[in-house]
């Protein structure tokens, strides 16, 4: 019994000290999109050039991401050495020092050769916190067929009115198709990320210089009320359901005229294998209202690496492998070059073979340079963020707010009541933050 | 007890008995009260996860703020009519099905597995199942089932938003009770039943003064067995309605979810944390009171 006690002992004693002294296993925390899936699965590359390093794969929805990637952050429990985050948390997480700088990813990575706006976007006080994976603004997607049959012809660069009139043109509910889907469903990251991007073109903020909420103001007003007239009179019912993923199916299904959403979607939208629309979709830019902005919004998923992590150095070379110029390639190689991360690196829109197989190449860039995260609006804001506000209390805000104007859409309240409730509602907050 | 032992003796081994009880009662309480306590001293901090360095002693700031908060009676409510309705809808419906397969004469023990399955469905899985198969007003069975006799398409979660949640809620719901009532039916003596037949009893009558009060304690474990879950519901809200529009279907568990992992306002979800446990005390206080009296009687 002894000695069976001791061989063990001794077995378990060489396992631990043995061949694998110099391994590194990186926690890695990911959002379940098909960018980051596909990263996952073409990491064995990464670690058949690094042998000693290992890669533990989290993957979780994006809320729940969100959420324990945060709570792990902030409470420095140290679960995770790389994080995908956005570009909400990194000016704020910046601040706190929960992240490292991510300016010595080596020569090959090409900080360069990033979108401007992308990588402003991803720095705090001229570092670069995170590295972006893929990029993204809004634009118009519509059916070329519809407006050909209604002698309708979409602008380059709509206005809000023009879309609202096409929108309640092209409305036809008996044959199934929908005038306009846009997000309804009441959070910060879905129907306000629309309804804020479309704010800034009717020249609303979201507070003052002084941090007071704005949503009292006639601006609000008239965004709000353009929204739920789109959604009532030219949307698809159940809209205060849909998102970005439900949104998608309904395009892709021929079920709207116009979709007004993230230029992620479309490579999905003219994938004739994802799309019954892929040849009868066209792109135009996000719509304004004459006031010199417009309805775009700047978004990307980016790794990052807590400051609490003692493998910094892996940590960094696994990010500037995964996030790097070379990494387009190898998904290129496999899946074509429309499958490429979009809407991160210059050198990919330079790319002919890109340009040629994705033509929402143009729009796509477009879109994405045309949102400034310091300048959303036409008045000055005191925050950094285009379709959010980089403090906080956004979430929390952003949330509670989405649901007062679902309210609206849904019609318990009218546009007038859920403004108030809205304005009422982050007043509290704000107050409860003590920003006021 | 055996009759050698004397009375002193079964007194010690009373003692010893519960000494012995001692480790797992402990644990238990353990189990218990440590979370609590760290939840109620949370709720008198002024303690957000996202600025914890400036983390102090609040008083009963995050209690003030909570019974301001606009929200919260209405949470309330929601939570209350949320469980009446799906217990109403449990207990007909239950009774219902369970007489009908009391009666089936082939097949019960299929038709029981088949009853009981919407029971395993996990709650976010029937919640999705309902939204998009079902209830979704273009591409959903319950609207191409309208059109088919000329309705215009329902928008469930807009125009019904918490009788929508109750519905999903009930449907998962039923089985259990339906089950339980099909238990209590099988144990029905089958003498009294052709008695009463003999007196020539109406089936309707029949069901008033012997089914229904043969029922009367499995429809209280129904009730006080649905409550203390229905209290808490969650996933299905988070899945279909995000507790909108407005809070048109904010319960208290999901306006505790919005304060702590969308504000990571950890001192204000821990006191309506406290408030949620008190309130479901009281209501189980309440119930198990009635289930008792109901028992006595």
């Amino acid at each position: 019994m002894k000695r069976i006690a001791t061989i063990l002992l001794a077995a378990a004693l060489s396992s631990c000290s043995g061949g694998n002294r110099d391994v590194t296993t990186l926690t890695v925390a990911t959002v379940n999109n098909s960018d980051m899936v596909r990263l996952k699965g073409l990491s064995s590359a990464f670690t058949k050039a690094h042998p000693n390093i290992r890669l533990n794969w989290v993957t979780l929805e994006e809320n729940v991401l969100r959420q324990r990637v945060t709570t792990d952050v902030a409470t420095r429990g140290g679960q995770f050495d790389v994080i995908t985050i956005g570009s909400y948390e990194v000016p704020i997480w910046a601040q706190r020092r929960w992240l490292l700088g991510m300016d010595d990813l080596g020569p090959s990575y090409r900080a360069d050769d990033l979108l401007p706006a992308i990588r402003d976007a991803l720095s705090a006080k001229g570092v670069l916190y995170a590295a972006p994976i893929n990029g993204e603004g809004s634009f118009t997607m519509y059916r070329t067929d519809l407006f050909a049959k209604a002698k309708l012809v979409m602008p380059q660069h709509p206005s809000w009115d023009f879309i609202a009139t096409a929108a309640k043109k092209l409305n036809d509910p008996a044959h199934g198709v929908y005038g306009i889907c846009l997000r309804g469903k009441a959070g910060w990251g879905e129907n306000m990320a629309t309804i804020v991007a479309m704010s800034n073109s009717f020249g609303a903020r979201l507070f003052d210089e002084h941090w007071r909420p704005q949503f009292d103001t006639p601006e609000w007003k008239r965004t709000l009320s353009v929204y739920v007239d789109l959604a009532r009179n030219a949307g698809p019912p159940g809209m205060i359901a849909n998102g970005f993923n439900e949104s998608l199916a309904l395009y892709a299904a021929g079920k709207c005229a116009i979709w007004f959403d993230s230029t992620v979607a479309a490579p999905f939208v003219t994938d004739p294998k994802t799309s019954v629309v892929a040849d009868k979709t066209g792109f135009a830019a996000a719509p304004d209202a004459g006031l010199g902005r417009t309805a775009n919004w700047l978004w990307t998923w980016a790794l990052a690496i807590p400051a609490s992590t003692t493998k910094a150095k892996a940590a960094k070379s696994f990010v500037a492998w995964a996030t790097g110029p070379d990494y387009a390639k190898l998904v290129a190689g496999r899946f074509g070059w429309a499958a490429a991360p979009p809407g991160t690196r210059t050198s990919l829109y330079a790319n002919p073979a890109y340009r040629k197989a994705a033509p929402f190449a143009e729009a796509t860039l477009e879109a994405i340079g045309a949102a400034d995260t310091h300048h959303p609006t036409v008045k000055p804001v005191p925050y950094v963020g285009v379709q959010y506000a980089a403090i906080p209390e956004f979430q929390g805000l952003g949330t509670e707010v989405g649901q007062q104007f679902s309210g609206a859409v849904a019609g318990t309240m009218t546009v007038d009541q859920a403004l108030d409730a809205a304005q009422t509602s982050s007043k509290r907050q704000m107050a409860a933050a003590s920003r006021q | 007890m055996s009759p050698t032992i004397g009375k002193t003796g079964a007194a010690r081994l009373n003692s010893v008995g519960r000494l012995m009880l001692v480790p797992s009662v402990g644990a238990l309480l353990t189990w218990m009260v440590i979370p609590l306590a760290i939840t109620i001293w949370l709720s008198f901090q002024d303690y957000r996860l996202l600025d914890a360095d400036q983390r102090h002693f609040a008083g009963l700031a995050n209690y003030r703020g909570l019974f301001a908060d606009p929200a919260f009676a209405g949470a309330i409510l929601n939570t209350l009519l949320l469980i009446l309705f799906v217990l109403a809808a449990t207990i007909f419906g239950g009774i219902l099905i369970a007489l009908l397969v009391e009666a089936a004469r082939i097949g019960r023990s299929l038709l029981r597995v088949l009853i009981i399955s919407p029971f395993f469905v996990m709650p976010g899985v029937s919640a999705l199942l309902w939204k998009n198969l079902l209830m979704q007003p273009i591409s959903g069975l319950l609207g191409w089932l309208g059109g088919l006799i000329g309705l215009a398409p329902f928008d469930w979660f807009a125009r019904q938003p918490l009788l929508s949640v109750s519905i999903i809620v009930a449907w998962e719901w039923l089985p259990f009770a339906a089950l339980v009532f099909l238990t209590a039916l099988q144990s029905f003596d089958a003498e009294q039943k052709e008695a009463a037949q003999l007196d020539g009893a109406s089936g309707l009558s029949m069901f008033r003064y012997l089914t229904l009060p043969h029922l009367a304690r499995s429809i209280t474990i129904v009730i006080m067995m649905e409550t203390i879950f229905l209290l808490s519901i969650f996933a299905e809200i988070f899945v279909t309605t995000g507790g909108g529009p407005g809070t048109a279907t904010t319960n208290v568990a999901y306006l505790i979810y919005t304060r702590a992992l969308l504000q990571y306002d950890v001192g204000a979800a821990s006191a309506a944390g406290v408030v949620a446990v008190v309130i479901a005390n009281v209501i189980a206080f309440l119930f198990a009171r009635a289930v008792g009296r109901s028992l006595d009687s």
